[in-house]
Parts: C-alpha cells; structure tokens; sequence
C-alpha cells in the first residue's frame, strides 16, 4: 500500500456527461497533490466524489485501506478527510469562532454547550490562520480573504488525514497567496495528505510534490510540475500562450464629456466607512482599472455606482446628476455590471440566463452577440440546456460575463472577472476585450486583483486603499511607483 | 444575555403572582391562551428559525394532539393524563411523518407538503364526523379544572417547561448543529455531521410540545374543534406570532402570542375588523423590523 488516499477507477456521469473517466490516484501522507486542468475538466467532481457529496457510478475511494465510496459524507468526514469548497459556505448568522467551532463538536444529539477547551482549540486554530482578531465579527462583515481562511479552520478542525482544498488562492492578492501557500504546506510538514486545485500554476508549481493534469474528465498527464507543465497537451488544453497583452495606442481623453463623474462619494455599513469621499471619472471608449488588496473597497465602490448600496456623493451619468434611480433603471440606461458575486439566476439554464441579458437587444444583434459568445467560451454552448447552479466554478464565471455582454452595455463594469479562470481563458477574455474595444465604444471599469491581467488593457489605472483612492496614473508610470506593493504574483 | 434572564424571570414572577392581585378571571383567561399559543409559536420556531423548516402546518402537529387526547378521552374514556400522553405521541408520529418530506424536498415544496397536511387532517375530521364529532367539534367529558387560576397555572407551567427545554436545547451544541444543518446542509455533513439524524430531533420535539399543548388546551376548552385547533387560519396565527416576536430566539414567539392574542381581546368590540387591524399591525411590524420585537430591543441593546 502506497497511499494514505487511493483512488482507482472513479467515474462520474451527469446524465449524457461523464465529468469523471476512470480516474486513479493515491496521495502519500506529508504530501501535496496538485489537480490542475481547464474550467470543467472535473477538479471539483473528483473532490466531491471523494468527500461523498456526489455519488460516483464507479471506483473506489480508500483511505487507510478503507473504501469509502457511497459512504454518506458525515462519515467521511469523520473518518478523516477535510475539504475546503471552491466556494466559501460560512454560517452567515454565526460569529467566526461559532463556525470554526461547529468543527469541532461531536456528532451527538445530547452535545451540550461546548466546553472551554473546545473554544479555547477553536480560538488557537483560529489564531493559526490569521482570524485570531475577527473571532466575534459576522462572515458577512469580513473582507474576502478572511472568510477563505475560515473555510481553511473549519477543514482543519477536525484534525483530519487529509484535507481536500479547491481554489484557496482564487481572489487574493500576491501576499495573502503567500500565507496561504505557507499554511497548505504547514498542513504538509504536519504529515497530512493535501490534494489542492487551483489555477494560480505559479503557485501551486512551487509548493506542490507531484501534479496530475485533468482533462475532459480524465488524466492527461501526471509527475513532476514541471514536466507536467512542459507536458504538450497540457499546455495547448490548459496553460494556452499565456496572457497575449493587447497594449493599447495612448488616447487622450481629457478633453471629451465623461461618461460617468463620481465625486466625493461615501459609503457606510452600519457605523464602518466602506468608502471615503472616492473620485473617479471615466471618458467614453476609456479602460480603467481599479487595482487594490481585498476589503480596499472596490466591489463597494461598483455596487454603488450601479445603485445596489446607498451613498453620500455625486455620480453624474453622461453630464447629468443621477438621482433615486433604481438599480434596474440604471442598468437599463447603459451601465452593466458583472459583480463578483455573480448572480446567475441558478435554477435556469445556461440558455436562459443567457438570453434573459439579450432581453434588451434586437433579434438579429441578439443572434450575431451570441454567436461571438459561444466562440469566446465554448463550453457554455456545449453546457447550453444546464442549470446555471450546476456549472463549474469557471463556467458560472464564463456565464456571468457572458450574460453581462449580451446587455450591449455603453459601460461594463467587470468586478474580479478572471475568478477561477483557467489561464487558457484568460488569453481568450483579453482577446475579447480588445475586440469589444475595438468593434464598439464601450467603457469598461475593471477591478481586479490579477494585476498581471489588469494592467495591459487599461488606458488609467487608479488604486483603492481602505477605502480611499490613493493613487491615479497610467500603467506605465504605475509599474514604477505601485508595482511593488502588488506586482510579484 | 444575563439581563434577558433576569428579565424572563421577573416576568414569570409577574406572571405567577397575576391571579392573586385581584385581576378578573376573563384576563386570567387570556394569560392562559397566551401561554397556549406562546408554547405552539415557540415550538413552531424550534423548526424554522433553527432547523430551517418552512412548515406552513403547525395547526398539523397541534391538531394531531387536540383530536388524539380529544377520542381518546371521548371514545375510549381513558383517564385525562394518559388522554393527553396520547395527543402527543399522536402528534410525534405525526412530526417524523412530516421529517420525511422535509428531508427529501427543498424548502418551498416542503411548505406546500405541510399545508396538504392540515388540509387532510381537516378533511379526515369532516370525514369521520360520527366520532370526531366533524365541524360542529368534540366535547370531551373531563376538563384540566374549573378553576380558572388553576388552569392558568397548568398552561403557565407548560410554558416554563417548554421554553426551558426549547431554549436548552437551541442554545446547545445541538443548536448550533441544528442550524447549520438548515443554512446548509451539505457543509454541515462535509463537517461531519449527520444532519438527517439532527433534523428529525427537531422535527420530534417540536411536534412533542405542539402535541401536548394542543393535547391540554382540548382540556382548557371542554372541546376539540377544527376551529379552534386544525384551521390553516391557527397556523397562520401561529407563524405571525413567531416572526412577529423574533424568529431564532425561541422567547420573541412568546411576546408574539402575547401581542397577537392581547391586541385581538381589547379590540374585541370592533367585532370583525379587529382581526384585520391586528393582522396589519403585524404585518407592518414584520415590515419595519423583520427580526421581531426581540430583534429589536437586541439590537437596540447592542447598538
Ligand atoms: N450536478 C451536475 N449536473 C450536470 N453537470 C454537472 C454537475 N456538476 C458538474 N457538472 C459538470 O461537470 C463538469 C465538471 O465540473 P467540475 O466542477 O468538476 O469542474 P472543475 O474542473 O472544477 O472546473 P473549474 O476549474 O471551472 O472549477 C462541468 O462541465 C460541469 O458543468
Ligand atoms: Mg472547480
């Protein structure tokens, strides 16, 4: 026996689509697995399949010798494996330290309130991922990064074997990557076995013992990361060329209408100053990037201007003063947005959420915008009649923006965009936003963590901290004065 | 949370003391429904605000108890306590019946499943009119007291009992298990909880106190009735009372009961219109504050 997991012949068919094919694997204790592989390719299913929340149609699922699989997941879990969703799940109503806590009861009907030693482990496990000064803050209070590191407490708590992590560097800045890489490896040296999905291949390369690449459901290549990495299908399927940067002829807009002036604008929460007298302002045809750590403050900043979060400022719209709009009205007017969040309507189809943001968009235009789309992200055309909330991470990803285009919007706003995105498609969404530029006159405002792909394409860079906008330059002047702060992803 | 406790505890003193400072029997009476109805809203609350259960039929589990401690006693003439230990595991059975569904269908369809509920118990008791005495109600022959203090103190002391055991037991791990279960039940089992194992606890002690409060308020009231018991209007009643006082405190669904039944009694001589006035008082009040009475003084406190 050579693994502490081994996993042989898993397979997983949804309906017509087998999202798993005969895959096999062991992970060692004190070891790191990589999974890497493009949107779809079954990263999550596999998790899944081994945490017993999906029931695969065929294969086993060993730990210590043990088969697990169609086993209910309570008992997985306490047999010894630990898994940290692609998206977080926090317990909205209850505090940090409540959830980490719930890690740790026992699964007992008679479990009365737990004892100061369970909350005093739960406050130490908190303290070992960086919660220890948020214990009693609400998740939804909590900026971005903070509720990946609960997710990661709460996967650990029950001091499991081997723990299953999905995407734990999807989101975060250079330096929180850092953190977490060095957590997932303190799990290593701790002798867990850690089976880690994520995009971010620089990352995972460096921290990872071997990698398996997935495709279509099934092992394309495995060993070393860098073999894997140079292997020739992986990169064709998955790295693709890299981020062709489309670097753009300087324009000059100063002297054109904006299309929209934001002054002084503040927002509050409660008591808390999400955003402090913010100005901003972008020209017609203008690409501008908001580039700042998470909890700076930009999806505050995007959720005020598209009118979800009531503000104290100005925002004028094409010269005019925009006063008590709805949100819907605001939308309808031109100005799209692409939150993070995502929103998808996730009981309707790919189709339908699709055509639910054409509504707005003449027949012939309708048909011409959807094609381009489907060459753009293939596999939602292939995807088309699934319900949205069934999607891979990628393709919810891939579906959101879609949705957003279909809107023929004079200002898009794309708010962390290239969540979850395979790198091969992070070269197919930069082609697509030089073609929109190109092709028509849209504005687009994009905040983003990846800075790498947040710089080639904006004509103005502006940078968000603690809620103030601090720094405003081109990217060429940001490169020198900002980079150090956010550049080495 | 201290303050809270001495705060119950003050007003249970009250409460206690109410039929000694010469208050009129017809209030007595209104205390006693209130408790009635604050142990139906609380129990009600155990299911959704904790378990996450959409049970739109809370009249299903109170039904069950009120016509099985009602032909129990009626039909088979058994003696009054063992009546009302029937009505409750009548309504018990009735809860794990209803845990099945909920297990199975996601929330709006549960919610449909437990309005069908009501309506067939309803239509079963119209059905089977010769022994359950069909619309016009069940007489039962024994009674809790007629003394009205006494069955004050009997609904008092219910209601002790069952928010006691009901705040415990939110309050516990169990709680918290509980609620995790019903925010999301796939990552409470990734956490390695057997959620299905959680939820039917629920399930059984909130029918268990629904079941024995309708049980004894058959005794209170000398009959069963689909009126007064079963009616989708009761459960409507007792769901307005639970949000009303603050979902997921177990206590805010007393003072619900207590401002429900209290309002409807002094605006009894609007007649018709009373029921109206307090349905929109209620509902304005959920509105503004959609986490209840206790939700606001909480936050109140908090703030
Ligand atoms: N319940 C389901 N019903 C139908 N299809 C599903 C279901 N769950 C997943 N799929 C499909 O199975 C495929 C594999 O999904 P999975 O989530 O494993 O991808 P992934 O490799 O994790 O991708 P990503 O990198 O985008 O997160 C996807 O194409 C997805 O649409
Ligand atoms: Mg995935």
């Amino acid at each position: 026996m050579t693994g502490l997991l081994e996993i042989s012949g898993l397979t997983k068919r949804f309906g017509g689509l087998v999202a798993v094919n005969d895959v096999s694997f062991d992970v060692r204790p004190g070891e790191i697995l990589g999974l890497i592989g493009p949107n779809g390719s079954g990263k999550s299913t596999v998790m899944k399949l081994i945490m017993g929340i999906e029931r695969p149609n065929a294969g086993k699922v060993r730990l210590n010798g043990v088969n697990l699989a169609g086993r209910p997941t309570y008992e997985i879990a306490r047999a010894g494996i630990g898994i940290v969703f692609q998206h977080s799940r926090p317990l909205h109503r209850q505090t940090v330290l409540q959830n980490i806590l719930l890690g740790l009861l026992p699964d007992r009907l008679t479990a009365m309130r737990a004892g100061a030693d369970a909350i005093a482990h739960a406050t130490a496990i908190a303290g070992r991922v960086g919660l220890g000064h948020v214990l009693q803050c609400l998740p939804a209070t909590l900026p971005f990064a903070d509720l990946r590191r609960m997710e990661l407490a709460k996967a650990i708590a029950r001091n499991p074997l081997v723990v299953l992590i999905d995407e734990p560097f999807a989101g975060l800045t250079s330096g929180e990557v850092k953190d977490f890489s060095d957590l997932i490896v303190s799990f290593r040296d701790e002798g867990r076995a850690v089976l880690l999905v994520d995009h971010n291949v620089k990352s995972v390369a460096a921290m990872v013992d071997r990698v398996i690449a997935l495709y279509l459901g099934e092992i394309i290549a495995q060993g070393h990361a860098a073999d894997v990495m140079a292997d020739e299908t992986v990169r064709r399927v998955y790295l693709g060329g890299g981020i062709t940067t489309h670097e753009r002829p300087v324009a000059i807009f100063a002297n054109t209408q904006p299309i929209l002036a934001v002054k002084d604008l503040s927002v509050f929460y409660g008591k808390a100053q999400a955003l402090e007298k913010v100005d901003l302002t972008l020209h017609p045809g203008e690409f501008v990037s908001v580039v700042g750590l998470n909890g700076a403050g930009k999806t505050t900043l995007f959720n005020a201007i598209s009118g979800f979060v009531a503000y104290d400022g100005a925002i004028h719209w094409q010269g005019r003063a925009r006063t008590g709009q709805s949100a819907a009205a605001i939308a309808r007017a031109g100005l799209v947005h692409c939150p993070e969040t995502r929103e998808l309507f996730g009981d309707m189809s790919v189709a339908e959420n699709i055509a639910l943001g054409g509504q707005f968009l003449p027949g012939p235009e309708r048909l011409e915008r959807q094609a381009w789309l489907f060459e753009l992200f293939p596999i939602l055309k292939a995807r088309l009649q699934q319900s949205a909330r069934t999607l891979s991470g990628g393709e919810q990803q891939m579906l959101a923006i879609a949705r957003a285009l279909m809107m023929n919007p004079q200002l898009l706003i794309l708010d962390e965009p290239t969540l979850g995105l395979a790198p091969v498609i992070l070269g197919q969404l930069s082609d697509a936003l030089k073609y929109l530029r190109e092709q028509t006159n849209i504005t687009i405002l994009l905040g983003e963590q990846n800075v790498t792909f947040a710089l080639p394409h904006a004509d103005r860079v502006y940078v968000l901290e603690h809620g103030r906008m601090i720094w405003e330059g081109t990217p060429t002047r940001f490169a020198g004065e900002m980079a150090e702060n956010f550049l080495q992803a | 949370m201290k303050n809270q406790r001495i705060i119950v505890a003050i007003v249970l003193l009250a409460l206690a003391a109410a039929p000694w400072i010469g208050i009129s029997d017809y209030i007595i009476g209104v205390l006693t429904m209130i408790c009635f109805y604050g142990v139906f809203a609380m129990s009600w609350d155990l299911l959704f605000g904790y378990a996450g259960e959409v049970n739109f039929g809370p009249s299903f589990l109170i039904g069950l108890g009120a016509y099985g401690a009602g032909l129990a006693d009626a039909d088979l003439g058994l003696p009054l306590p063992l009546c009302v230990a029937l009505g409750t595991l009548a309504a018990v059975l009735g809860g794990l019946l209803l845990a099945i569904p909920a297990l199975r269908l996601r929330g709006p369809y549960f919610g449909l499943i437990t309005l069908v509920a009501v309506l067939l118990l309803q239509d079963a008791i119209v059905i089977f009119a010769g022994t359950t005495g069909g619309e016009i109600g069940l007489s039962v022959p024994d009674i809790l007291s007629v003394n009205a203090t006494v069955n004050f103190y009997y609904a008092l002391g219910l209601l002790v009992i069952a928010g006691t055991v009901l705040l415990t037991v939110a309050n516990s791990s169990f709680g918290l298990i509980l609620q995790a279960a019903g925010q999301d039940a796939i990552e409470a089992q990734a956490l390695g909880f057997n959620v299905v194992k959680y939820k039917i606890a629920a399930f059984v002690l909130s029918a268990f106190f629904s079941g024995l409060a309708g049980a004894m308020l058959v005794f209170y009231l000398g009959t069963a009735s689909v009126d007064a018991m079963v009616d989708i209007a009761v459960g409507i009643q007792v769901i307005i009372a639970a949000v009303l006082g603050g979902r997921r405190t177990i206590i805010g669904p007393v003072l619900g009961a207590a401002f429900l039944i209290g309002a409807g009694e002094i605006l009894r001589p609007l007649g018709q219109v009373s029921g109206v006035v307090v349905a929109a008082v209620a509902l304005g009040t959920i509105l503004i504050f959609p986490n209840g009475f206790l939700g606001l003084l909480r936050g109140r406190h908090s703030a």
